[in-house]
């Protein structure tokens, strides 16, 4: 039922970044994602909306496998980069959280300076032979990230004494530095103010067609703001995926309604 | 449908609903009260009309206000998003109807100085009477969120274009036979353009309400049945 209603609107022939089938997760003995498919598009933002406990961010986790730190936690179904499975045995978790990377709820950098911060990817997955080299990627991704201006004068003080805003833009960057394929954020703005949260926004707006993003957000106003595709997941289920349009204006699913305009239970 | 979690949410929209009732049960009285001015040649009762229309005007912007501070407050989506955006044009509609009301009663001036054409009034009596009945259903149905009343009175409007059209004809040949008559004939005819406009304006309510239940526009292309542009008077004998 819920396959149907979630493939029926999908509507392009193009093809996808990345792909779920049949995707179950059990935490222990937990059901906590059924059977969900999805496609996840390169040049496009997904926004993932749900109540607490719907499954959108163990989807997002297992997009990158960041569920495999969880021990209780079982994947079953398939999901694919490029379609390559990421669950197969031949793949390096490491290199799979370069090409797909995350930026979490909270600001999280390094207790280091905010060059460190960014140069840290491209040093470990050796993506810089030379100091200059190092120096132009760290320019790029905090240009990227709409903090280069702010920060220029002061790539040595720590990243930790920025702003939560200028610490989430700085993740940002931290991320886009190992040249990711594919960007995951989960409630990347809910620590942040309104103006912190609008200059995220106008950021993933820059990023779109560079990365493909998947964005896990409780303010359906920002799903309805910054992405093109919007999947609903409740109880575990995806129960509507469609262009945000369209999820925002004239809804199929009565519980997508239900959510969307304040009338959930 | 079940009512928000935010009760206050539905108290507004409730309250905007019922303006837009009370809008439509002025309007209804302000295009019978004119008919009865023609009918008993009651130029008071005219005079009403024309005074009662500032109330429509009022309500128009009480509701307008009301509802651009909640989209501003609330953020509505989906289902609330269509109707508060339909309210709105729904209630401007309203309005202009109750303007073509308030210009009929304005040409009782005139209109009740001439010899009347009694024929013609029992057509735009009968015009009068689906076009308020739209009117009333057409409101029901956008409460009731009924699709099929929608779309049945989405159809209702060629009735009106009919006798518009009968009405078109018979005052044009007034006009001819009879020049004494010019001036009556004149104003029964912006009257009863006025009313054909009204009915039209009930069919777009239709749309909105059948957008407000469906998401979906309504597409078909509109039934007309007005035909008068096409109308000329009859060849005069040399």
């Amino acid at each position: 039922m819920n396959i149907q209603a979630a493939d029926t609107n999908i509507t392009t022939d193009r093809e996808p970044k990345m792909q779920a089938r049949r995707v179950n997760v059990f935490y222990g003995d937990t059901h906590a994602l059924k059977d969900v498919n999805l496609d996840i598009y390169a040049d496009e933002v997904t926004a993932l909306i749900g109540p607490s406990g719907c499954g959108k961010s163990t989807f997002l986790r297992c997009l990158n496998r960041m569920n495999d730190t969880v021990a209780s936690c079982r994947v079953k179904g398939v999901m694919t980069l490029d379609n390559e499975d990421i669950y197969s045995k031949q793949v390096d978790v490491v290199q799979l959280r370069a090409r797909v990377g995350m930026v979490f709820q909270k600001p999280n950098p390094f207790p280091k300076s905010i060059y460190d911060n960014v140069a840290y990817g491209p040093r470990i997955h050796g993506l810089a032979r030379k100091g200059d080299e190092l120096d132009e990627i760290v320019f790029t991704s905090l240009q990227k990230a709409g903090l280069w201006d702010e920060v220029k004068d002061r790539l040595d003080t720590s990243g930790t004494a920025l702003s939560g805003g200028q610490q989430q833009r700085l993740c940002i960057a931290r991320a886009i530095a190992v040249n990711p394929e594919v960007i995951l954020m989960d409630e990347p703005c809910s620590a942040l103010d309104p103006i912190a949260t609008a200059k995220i926004e106008e950021l993933i707006d820059e990023l779109k067609g560079h990365y493909a993003i998947v964005i896990v957000t409780h303010s359906m106003q920002q799903a309805a703001r910054v992405s093109q595709k919007t999947a609903f997941f409740h109880l575990g289920n995806l129960v509507e995926y469609g262009d945000t349009v369209e999820i925002f204006t004239n809804p199929q699913e009565p519980k997508t309604k239900d959510y969307i305009t304040g009338r959930y239970g | 449908m079940t009512d928000h979690t935010v009760a206050s949410f539905d108290e507004e929209l409730n309250e905007m609903r019922s303006k837009v009732v009370q809008m439509a049960n002025i309007v209804n009285t302000q295009l019978q009260n004119s008919l009865t001015a023609l009918q008993d040649r009651n130029s008071e009762l005219a005079e009403k009309v024309r005074l009662t229309d500032q109330l429509l005007d009022d309500l128009d912007s009480d509701v307008e206000r009301s509802a651009v501070e909640f989209i501003a407050r609330r953020a509505p989506v989906a289902v609330d998003l269509r109707e508060i955006i339909a309210i709105i044009r729904i209630s401007n509609t309203l309005e202009r109807i109750g303007d073509y009301a308030k210009n009929f009663a304005k040409r009782l001036d005139v209109l009740l100085e001439t010899d009347s054409i009694r024929s013609s009034e029992r057509l735009l009596s009968h015009m009068v009477d689906i076009t308020s009945k739209m009117v009333t259903d057409v409101i029901d149905a956008y409460i009731r969120r009924d699709i099929d009343l929608a779309l049945e009175i989405w159809h209702r409007d060629q009735e009106i274009d009919a006798i518009y059209n009968t009405m078109f004809r018979e005052l044009l040949t007034y006009m001819m036979e009879h020049p004494h008559y010019i001036t009556t004939a004149t104003h029964m005819l912006f009257i009863a353009k006025n009313i054909e406009r009204a009915g039209d304006h009930a069919t777009n309510i239709a749309e909105m309400a059948y957008y407000i239940a469906t998401g979906k526009a309504l597409d078909m292309e509109r039934p007309k049945k007005d035909k008068s542009h096409l109308a000329a008077a009859p060849d005069v004998e040399e």
